[in-house]
């Protein structure tokens, strides 16, 4: 009897101390959930590849051979708030997704903003273009990675008014990422002594330009503004040159061009189009070798786009992060705090910063479309024009709107 | 006022692909008692064939304007013989489902193998250019595809309502035991037709391509339209359908330029009128 009382003590207390061991050791279990558009018009651009990108962060950080494990799961916002949000919460209730990753259409992603700020997750966007993301609507939870309506309009927007063309026409995509796009450019023009004449709003998703168009071409404005992107920027760019626009002396400001778009246009038509990436596979040794990489998993061996090369370098970031924690805290704010204390470095974008605002700061490039004659290869589309500085690119604290900057 | 002749003439173009769309669904659904869901689907094969075409076996526009209906009307006919023809008789229900799990299937297939974003397509050369109308700069190609579906369609009509080929077609549908009794072979009446109205389908997909990117996605985009524009006509009616096609493109093209946001939701405003004051269509006849 009393044996068996000891015995059961000694067990108990065992028990005790070795649950007490676990608890005070750091969790090493990341669940990441890459949420995007995988069907519609914007799939090529983020996607499927925005999931191989992922996958590809998670093998590189080489965490897995220290012990922790890393699980990727996927989602289809289709392009609607109400299903985006509907994912990201089953993702952090149910799921136990720790960080969400992409999110595409400003829509969607300005919707799962509050949410993942809600649930105190992580949120590293990518895909979308909204500079609110870290302006008004800035969250503690959340890091932009990889470009914004206001980098587009300072650099696309400002080199073509100062390059002569002061009067625009928009044709806009009629949700978040259109409006935002469009007032930041409109403000970078009237800055710059130019003037908006008109302008269309388009809803998203459009098959036909023709009419927006002709109301484009009738404004006589020198230069029209396409506040778009994917498959709306292609139909537009495709249509203005069967309508002889270009050749009507008018031009093109493809704002948002991606490299999956450029593809689908083809070279004959995009030729001599200019705009502003922050990643393009072919800068240098490290972006070319990763791209192989990522190209050879890859259905239809594409190279990465600079969204999805956001995600891996957002990703290889939050790793490091948590490694320098010692392990998952699971606490979404607290992590992206420690992203913002270390200086971002990476393969794909270079030396960088993450802002208090949570904006990601490097450098981003003015390319030109290439003439189908010096396109080497089947995805050689760029030419570089220039370089310009993150601080220049991007929203300068002193002019952010963000509440996290005012303490 | 300039704009607005623009406008219009623009709303005829993109009308020209609403009536060659609901012309096909018209023909299947007067022929043969289905709502052909997948027409949307076949519209795209028409244009991925045509892309096909010319990239690899070097065939150009003009030859895919008449090979790829084929291809389509092929694959039509086979779907007809293997599944459709089975739903003779039930509910349209059951056809509008099937069809309907076809055209995702076809759809994901493509999209699978082929992306989102879409592939180019060039305008051949014979048509590339445009002229200057004083009030607005057509391109030639958008001229074309008024004046080429304007005369397939009046075609069609012809074919179905005033030959005698059009005249069996129409007594098997009414009587199909009793045109059977005069030694006319009704079912492959029935898999030739259907295949007739998506080779239709193929043809409107083979003249976009080169006006829009040819995506896997591009007929599910359409169809919605298409449907509304055929319920709008009168389900069934041939006349109805070519008319309301090309008035419900200028519509479209109006509102695009009066309140650019509604563009999208017009037609089906449109629809839910016509549907309230006259519930078979606007040159259908009641069931």
């Amino acid at each position: 009897m009393k044996t068996r009382s000891i015995a059961s003590f000694l067990l108990t207390t065992a028990l005790t101390f070795a649950a007490a061991g676990v608890a005070s050791a750091q969790d090493k279990t990341v669940k990441i959930g890459a949420l995007s558009d995988q069907s519609g018009l914007y799939a090529d651009l983020g996607g499927p590849g925005s999931t191989l990108a992922a996958q590809m962060a998670a093998e590189d950080s080489g965490l897995t051979a220290k012990g922790w494990k890393i699980d990727i799961v996927s989602g289809d916002h289709q392009n609607k708030p109400d299903i985006g949000t509907a994912i990201a919460r089953q993702w952090f209730d149910v799921d136990k997704v720790d960080v969400i990753v992409d999110v595409p259409n400003s829509g969607v992603a300005l919707a799962v903003n509050n949410v993942v700020k809600e649930k105190n997750g992580v949120y590293i966007n990518s895909g979308a273009a909204t500079s609110d993301l870290t302006n008004a609507q800035c969250s503690p939870n959340t890091v932009h990675w990889t470009y914004d309506t206001y980098m587009l309009a300072h650099t696309t927007g400002q080199a073509l008014v100062k390059a002569g063309g002061d009067t625009w026409f928009f044709l806009t995509a009629d949700y978040a990422f259109g409006a935002a796009l469009e007032r930041d450019t409109t403000a970078v023009i009237t800055a710059n002594g130019g003037k908006v004449v008109g302008g269309v709003k388009h809803p998203l998703n459009t098959p036909d330009f023709s009419s927006f168009l002709l109301q484009a071409q009738a404004s006589k404005a020198k230069i029209i503004g396409l506040a778009n992107a994917g498959g709306d920027t292609t139909n537009s760019i495709k249509q203005a040159a069967e309508f002889g626009i270009v050749k009507g002396g008018q031009k093109l400001a493809a704002l948002l061009l991606f490299l999956t778009d450029v593809k689908a246009i083809g070279l004959e038509t995009a030729q001599g189009l200019n705009f502003t990436e922050t990643f393009y596979w072919d800068m240098n040794d490290q972006t070319r070798a990763f791209s192989k990489r990522f190209a050879e998993r890859m259905k239809n061996n594409a190279p990465p786009t600079m969204v999805q090369a956001g995600v891996y370098a957002g990703l290889r970031h939050y790793f490091k992060a948590l490694e320098s924690l010692g392990g998952n805290p699971h606490d979404g704010a607290k992590v992206v705090e420690k992203m913002k204390s270390m200086p971002t470095q990476d393969e794909l974008f270079g030396k960088g910063e993450i802002q208090p605002n949570g904006r990601t700061i490097h450098n981003a490039y003015l390319f030109e479309v290439k003439k189908p004659s010096e396109s080497k290869g089947p995805w050689d589309f760029y030419k570089l024009v220039g370089t310009v500085p993150g601080d220049q690119a991007f929203t300068p604290l002193s002019e952010s709107k963000c509440a996290l900057l005012k303490k | 006022m300039q704009a607005l002749y623009a406008q219009l003439l623009v709303g005829l173009i993109n009308g020209s692909f609403y009536a060659l769309l609901s012309l096909g669904l018209a023909v299947i659904f007067g022929m043969l008692n289905i709502i052909n869901f997948a027409h949307g689907a076949l519209y795209m094969m028409g244009a991925f064939v045509a892309y096909f075409l010319l990239d690899l076996g070097g065939i150009n526009y003009w030859w895919a304007l008449l090979i790829a209906p084929i291809i389509v009307g092929i694959f039509g006919m086979i779907l007809e013989r293997t599944m459709l023809q089975w739903l003779t008789g039930l509910d349209h229900l059951y056809g509008l489902l099937l069809t309907f799990g076809i055209a995702l299937i076809v759809q994901g297939v493509f999209q699978n193998y082929f992306g989102s974003s879409g592939l180019p397509y060039a305008i051949p050369d014979q048509l590339k250019g445009g002229m200057n109308l004083g009030f607005m700069f057509l391109p030639v190609y958008r001229g074309w595809v008024v004046i080429f579906s304007l005369v397939v369609c009046l075609a069609t009509w012809f074919l179905i309502e005033k030959t005698r080929l059009g005249a069996y077609l129409r007594a098997a549908t009414e009587n199909p035991t009793l045109v059977r009794a005069f030694g006319i072979n009704v079912p492959r009446m029935i898999t030739l037709t259907y295949g007739l109205g998506v080779g239709l389908a193929a043809l409107a997909g083979v003249l976009s391509a080169p006006i829009n990117q040819v995506r896997p996605l591009m007929g599910a985009d359409l169809i919605i339209v298409v449907f509304a524009v055929v319920v709008i006509g009168g389900m069934g009616s041939i006349m109805g359908s070519i008319i309301t096609g090309f008035a419900l493109g200028v519509i479209e093209g109006l509102t695009k330029y009066f309140y650019p946001e509604a563009s999208n939701t017009v037609v089906f405003v449109l629809m839910v009128l016509v549907l309230l004051v006259k519930p078979t269509g606007l040159t259908g006849r009641a069931a």
